[in-house]
Parts: C-alpha cells; sequence; structure tokens
C-alpha cells in the first residue's frame, strides 16, 4: 500500500547509507558548503589522520565572514583575515575543491552563492559548518548546520552521523498585508514558538503565504529556522522553484532538466503524509516585527510596547525581560517606535538579495538617512551587487545617503572591520541580536525587515516603514 | 580508533546562571579569527567576564573558589545561536569535561558529544540544589554517572540524561564516528550511486 510520506522523510531515506551502533544514522551528503572560518581545523584533522578528501565535486567553498567590504585588493589590512583567506585557497587547491574566491566573480555570502549557482537543488542533502545553512530548505533541500569535527567527517566520508529529526509543518494562510515581509512571518513564528521551540524538529513551511512567495522569500524564512531552535527548515519544490533554477550554472541542462523536474516534484510531502505537529498562522495577523530583546524571540509588532517584567508572574520569563531590558538600555512599557537609532545595516544571508535591495530602493529614492545615522547596504554576493548597480540601485542608495559596499557578511558579526562602537543601537536586516552580535560587547542590534531598517534610517529612529513610506496594497 | 570510553566525570563543579546562553557569548566571533583551535580556552566567556580595560567583571569562572571547576552548570537553551565548535572547543580547553544544563541547542549538543564533553540534562530544581552545594563548598566532589544517567554530591543523587544516542557513543567510546563513517563507504558509494546528481 501507498504510504504518503513528508519531503524529509523520503530524502532521508533516499541518503541513509546505515544504521550506526549507537542508532543514528550514517547520512550521505549531496552537497558540502564551506567557508573560511569553520573549515581550515576541518582540514587539518583530515591531514592529520592520513585521509583524503573522498568527492571533492561535491564540496564547494566561498569567502565571506572575514572579508572587508571596503578593501577588496588584498593583502588585507587585518593580518589574521588574509591569513584564513590563504589557508582556504591552500585547501581548495590541495584537494580539488571549487571555490569561488573573489577573483571568479561568484563570491558572497555562502548561503547566497550555493542557490545563485543552482548548486541548492531539490531533494538533496546539504551540509555546512554554518547554522544558518537552514537556508538551502528553501528548494525543498534538507540543510544541516554541522560542526568543524563534521565538516572533517564529511570531507572524508561524504557522510555524517545524525539522529533523524521529527517534522512540524507550519501553515501560513491568507495574505500579508501590505509593508509585512517574509522576515516578519519568521520572526513572528520565532516569537509564538519561542527560540527552542523548534529543538528536534524540522520545520515545514507551506500554506497559501509560502506558496505565493518568491524563492528569495522563502529563503529570509527557512535561513531563520535555527533561531526557533529547528535544525532544518524547508518549503516544498514547485513551479517557482523550478522556474528560479532553470538557466543557473549549476542546474542540469538540455535533456537532462525535464528528468530532474519529475524528480524533484517526486520529493514534495505526499498530501496525507503524517507529520509529528501542525501549527497554523494566519498572514493577515503578521505585523511589522521588531526585536527589543537579546535573542530573536524577544519581538514585538511595531505598535505595541517594549514588554514590563513586573506584568508577568513567570519567574522565567520576568529574569530574561530584566536582563534584556539591562542590556539593551530600554524601557518596560515604552513604545518601539521612536527608539533611536545610530546605525542602520542592510545586508546579510537573510536579507541581502536583489529583492531586499529592489524593495528598499523602491521607497528610499529621493528620501535621506536621518543626521548621525551610519548607514550601510552590504550586497549578499558579488553577483548580487553586479545586479543592483546595474540596476542603479546602488545609486539610489548612496544618494539617500547609504554606504554601498563590497560583498560579504559585514556587520552580521564581528569578523570584518563593520562593526558597532560602544552600545550604538544598531536596526539590522540580519538574524542574530544576541549580546556583542555585532562586534561591540556592548553593540545592541534591533532585527527587522530591510524596508523597516529603511524607514529607521529616514527617520533616525524605529518607525513603521508603512506610515514613513506611504505603502499601500497595490 | 580506539577511543576513551567516557562512562563517568568526576570533578569540582561551578554554575554560569542564565538561560539562551548562545555560541557568540561563550566565544565571541573575533576569536575566531584562527585556523587552529590552540588557545580559544583563554577566551572563554571573554565579554562577560572581562571589561574592555581587560580587567575582570564579576562572573563565577573569574571567582577565585571555582577556578578548579571542570564541570560546569547552566540553564536552559544552553549553546543556541552558531554551529562553530569553537564553542565547545573552548569549553574543553578551559578545562571543562562535562556540562549540565535543563537543555541544548541541537548542534551544540552535537558538537560537545563528538569532542567527547557530555552534556547532560537535569530539572531545574536538581541543577539549583547542586549550585548550591557548590555555593557551600566549591570543593564538593561531583560525580556525573553517564552511563547510569545520575549525578552524586555530597550524599545526594540526582537524575541526568544523556540522550540515547549519545550516551551510547560516550560509554562505549565511539563517540569520535569517523572509524565508524570510514567503514561505510563502500555504502556510501553505493547508496550516492543511486542519486543521479552525484555523478560528477
Ligand atoms: S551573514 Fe551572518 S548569519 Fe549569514 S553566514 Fe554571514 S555571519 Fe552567518
Amino acid at each position: 500500500m501507498f504510504a504518503p510520506k513528508s519531503l524529509f522523510e523520503k530524502v532521508w531515506d533516499a541518503h541513509s547509507v546505515r544504521t550506526l551502533a549507537n542508532g543514528q544514522t550514517q547520512l550521505l551528503v549531496g552537497t558540502h558548503l564551506i567557508h573560511e572560518v569553520t573549515s581550515p581545523q576541518a582540514f587539518g584533522m583530515v591531514r592529520d589522520l592520513g585521509l583524503k578528501v573522498v568527492m571533492p565535486h561535491r564540496t564547494f567553498a566561498t569567502v565571506d565572514h572575514i572579508v572587508p567590504t571596503d578593501q577588496v585588493v588584498e593583502p588585507y589590512r587585518d593580518t589574521l583575515a588574509q591569513t584564513m583567506m590563504e589557508e582556504l585557497r591552500k585547501n581548495c587547491a590541495e584537494f580539488g575543491i571549487t571555490f569561488f574566491d573573489r577573483a571568479t566573480g561568484k563570491q558572497g555570502i555562502v548561503h547566497i552563492v550555493g542557490p545563485e549557482q543552482g548548486i541548492t537543488q531539490p531533494g538533496t542533502t546539504i551540509a555546512c559548518g554554518d547554522s544558518h545553512t537552514s537556508t538551502h530548505g528553501a528548494f525543498g533541500a534538507i540543510a544541516f548546520g554541522i560542526g568543524t569535527t563534521q565538516i572533517r567527517d564529511v570531507l572524508a566520508t561524504q557522510t555524517m552521523a545524525l539522529g533523524k529529526l521529527k517534522v512540524r509543518r507550519i501553515n501560513v494562510t491568507g495574505r500579508l498585508r501590505a509593508g509585512v515581509y517574509a522576515k516578519d512571518v519568521i520572526l513572528h513564528i520565532i516569537r509564538v514558538l519561542g527560540v527552542n521551540g523548534g529543538t528536534g524538529f524540522a520545520y515545514e513551511y507551506g500554506g497559501e503565504v509560502f506558496d505565493r512567495f518568491t524563492m528569495e522569500e522563502r529563503m529570509t524564512v527557512c535561513n531563520m529556522s535555527i533561531e526557533g531552535g529547528a535544525r532544518a527548515g524547508y518549503v516544498n519544490p514547485d513551479e517557482t522553484t523550478f522556474a528560479y533554477l532553470k538557466g543557473r550554472p549549476y542546474a542540469p541542462k538540455g535533456s537532462a532538466w525535464e528528468g530532474a523536474v519529475a524528480r524533484w516534484q517526486g520529493f514534495a510531502s505526499d498530501a496525507g503524509c503524517r507529520y509529528d505537529d501542525v501549527v497554523n498562522f494566519n498572514g493577515t495577523d503578521i505585523a511589522p516585527t521588531v526585536t527589543w530583546g537579546i535573542n530573536p524571540g524577544q519581538a514585538i509588532a511595531i505598535d505595541e510596547t517594549i514588554p514590563d517584567p513586573a506584568k508577568t508572574v513567570i519567574i522565567d520569563e520576568k529574569s530574561s525581560i530584566e536582563e534584556a531590558l539591562a542590556y539593551m538600555k530600554l524601557s518596560p512599557g515604552a513604545p518601539i517606535k521612536g527608539t533611536k537609532i545610530d546605525v542602520a545595516f542592510i545586508g546579510s544571508c537573510t536579507n541581502g538579495r536583489l529583492s531586499d535591495f529592489q524593495e528598499v530602493a523602491k521607497f528610499i529614492r529621493g528620501r535621506k538617512v536621518a543626521a548621525g545615522v551610519k548607514a550601510i547596504a552590504v550586497p549578499g554576493s558579488q553577483i548580487v551587487g553586479l545586479q543592483c548597480e546595474h540596476l542603479g540601485l546602488d545609486k539610489i542608495l548612496t544618494e539617500a545617503g547609504f554606504e554601498w559596499r563590497a560583498a560579504g557578511c559585514s556587520m552580521c558579526l564581528a569578523m570584518n572591520p563593520d562593526k558597532l562602537i560602544g552600545d550604538q543601537l544598531c536596526a539590522s536586516s540580519s538574524n542574530r541580536n544576541f549580546k556583542g552580535r555585532q562586534g561591540s560587547p556592548t553593540g545592541r542590534t534591533l532585527l527587522m525587515s530591510p524596508l523597516m531598517v529603511a524607514a529607521a534610517a529616514v527617520t533616525g529612529s524605529v518607525a513603521d516603514a508603512r506610515e514613513v513610506f506611504a505603502v499601500s496594497a497595490d | 580508533m580506539a577511543l576513551a570510553k567516557i562512562t563517568s566525570i568526576t570533578g569540582r563543579g561551578v554554575y554560569v546562571p542564565g538561560n539562551d546562553i548562545d555560541t557568540d557569548r561563550i566565544i565571541p566571533a573575533r576569536f575566531m579569527k584562527c585556523v587552529t583551535f590552540d588557545g580559544l580556552g583563554e577566551f572563554l566567556f571573554f565579554d562577560v567576564r572581562k571589561n574592555a580595560d581587560g580587567s575582570d567583571k564579576t562572573h563565577p569562572l573569574n571567582d577565585a573558589r571555582f577556578k578548579a571547576a571542570s564541570i560546569l552548570f547552566s540553564g536552559a537553551n544552553f549553546g543556541c545561536g552558531s554551529s562553530r565548535e569553537h564553542a565547545p572547543q573552548a569549553i574543553q580547553k578551559y578545562g571543562f569535561r562535562a556540562v549540565i544544563a535543563e537543555n541544548f541547542a541541537e548542534i551544540f549538543f552535537g558538537n560537545c558529544t563528538t569532542l567527547g564533553i557530555p552534556c547532560a540534562t537535569a530539572a531545574r530544581e536538581d541543577i539549583a540544589r547542586i549550585a548550591a552545594a557548590i555555593q557551600a563548598d566549591p570543593a564538593v566532589e561531583i560525580v556525573i554517572d553517564v552511563d547510569l544517567q545520575v549525578i552524586r554530591f555530597g550524599g545526594e543523587t540526582i537524575r541526568a540524561a544523556v540522550r540515547a544516542t549519545d550516551r551510547d557513543a560516550l560509554i562505549n567510546g565511539r563517540w569520535d564516528a569517523i572509524g565508524e563513517l570510514l567503514d561505510g563507504m563502500p555504502a556510501m558509494q553505493a547508496t550516492a550511486a543511486k542519486l543521479p546528481y552525484f555523478l560528477p
């Protein structure tokens, strides 16, 4: 009898090599992505054990975390960054791994490069030493963030040891209101389900809102699955997925294309398959959402007030609100709207794609960044950068007062020169608002959609983009 | 590859309170500009332990009474955020051999097992009891029995669960999977041969 299965189960089964002694699965990794930060030690381990990279043609490398966005010519001022760059170059050359180095014109944040090149495909398993590998699930792949010792395992065996996940289906039905974006959807989901609500699960996102979403929007949501504690997140592949992939450098070509699409369709979850859990959201309930605290679940709608620890009786919640407010230097009960910002950052693997800059440019044209606000826009890849420049978006942004930079992780984290100073408050389109995340031990981050960052940039304080830019349903 | 069978850990403890302690806090990103894991221990919890001028903040790891601790106790969702193995590496290089928390973020948990660091979950009240015992006597001997999934200290015994697959790996000396994974190479090739996208 035909037993309906979820995409997760189908992909898992197709890639299960065998069961290990402790009950975990030896899982075949279809595509392995690496970057400069978490891979050098893994190559060292491979060498120390006298092993080789078993399938170099299934590993792809790029450089993103440490690259300066204001200096493209090497050697970098930061000698440690230069060392890491050269180490990756050397490792790729020695083991025959494709490296999207800056000189190729295809460099960028690993989670932007994979899809852009058509390397990320439905029905595959993907691993990368980076927690936001969940991004690739947007294509109907099962994509895991892994540690460095596991990178070694994948390099040496193309497999890793892993326990099977449960699957939670998350439906977002209806429509999103004007001015509400994919970023708001995932911030809302995490706010409701909690930062560890997804532990042990892969999230399968679906419903009308996801059916209509572009691939870039799906990537934004899947990207932050990990912030909700889910190891992986995915959307079933459909025509939108196939249209995105068609013609990309690594996508199947010619007669192979039709066969690939048929195979990919077969991986989509079957109607009536069993989920371990189902959660439903209504798209119209989601508002532009902003974090006020020190984890991505500490978020509120733009017109809400900052939580008051005195108003909760749950001891845990009380102490975490207190800790967050003390760090963020925000007042309980105050509206988040109007909070003065110092820095505005648009970029990262969550929101550093073409459509993010297009949306911002559409509304910011003719406006100016408020005095005293440092605003930077950083394309997620060299290709995104060129596309934006081709459309003149960089001009619109720089005329508005944004700095337009070279591709990289930039101010998402503290590994390149783009950093907050002191306790600066940053409106950021990235994915983490942890203490010190943006490079200063006392720096403060408010996560929001790119258009909300733009609204904060032009008004100098947290604002409702729908009001600032008169966003209406078109 | 013969690995140690990690059936129990004995040592002193230190309690670092808080929930959702993320890997950026465990090891701030700027210390990841390195091509080896050596020397990460000294940067463990750096930004919550040190002021900008390099002087010490108040933090359990800066308290002389807990300097000899080799077991780390904390709250819920420990190790969330980035997948950086630099976090468990820093914990191990600092001198910790086990971590006990209410629960753990998944990638961090897996990374720890792979390094032979048992992560056990215990009830909040029980962690509070151990924390009180450590506070009263920092030298109190704590035994984590990975096999029996209990923690013993000062005449008390509490439950401490270790996920079945990880417990098995630790007590049977197969926490580093590489040997077993290499044994599976023929099966790996057979699985890959059935997947068209593996063709070079
Ligand atoms: S943009 Fe940020 S979250 Fe994404 S890979 Fe880079 S550092 Fe990680």
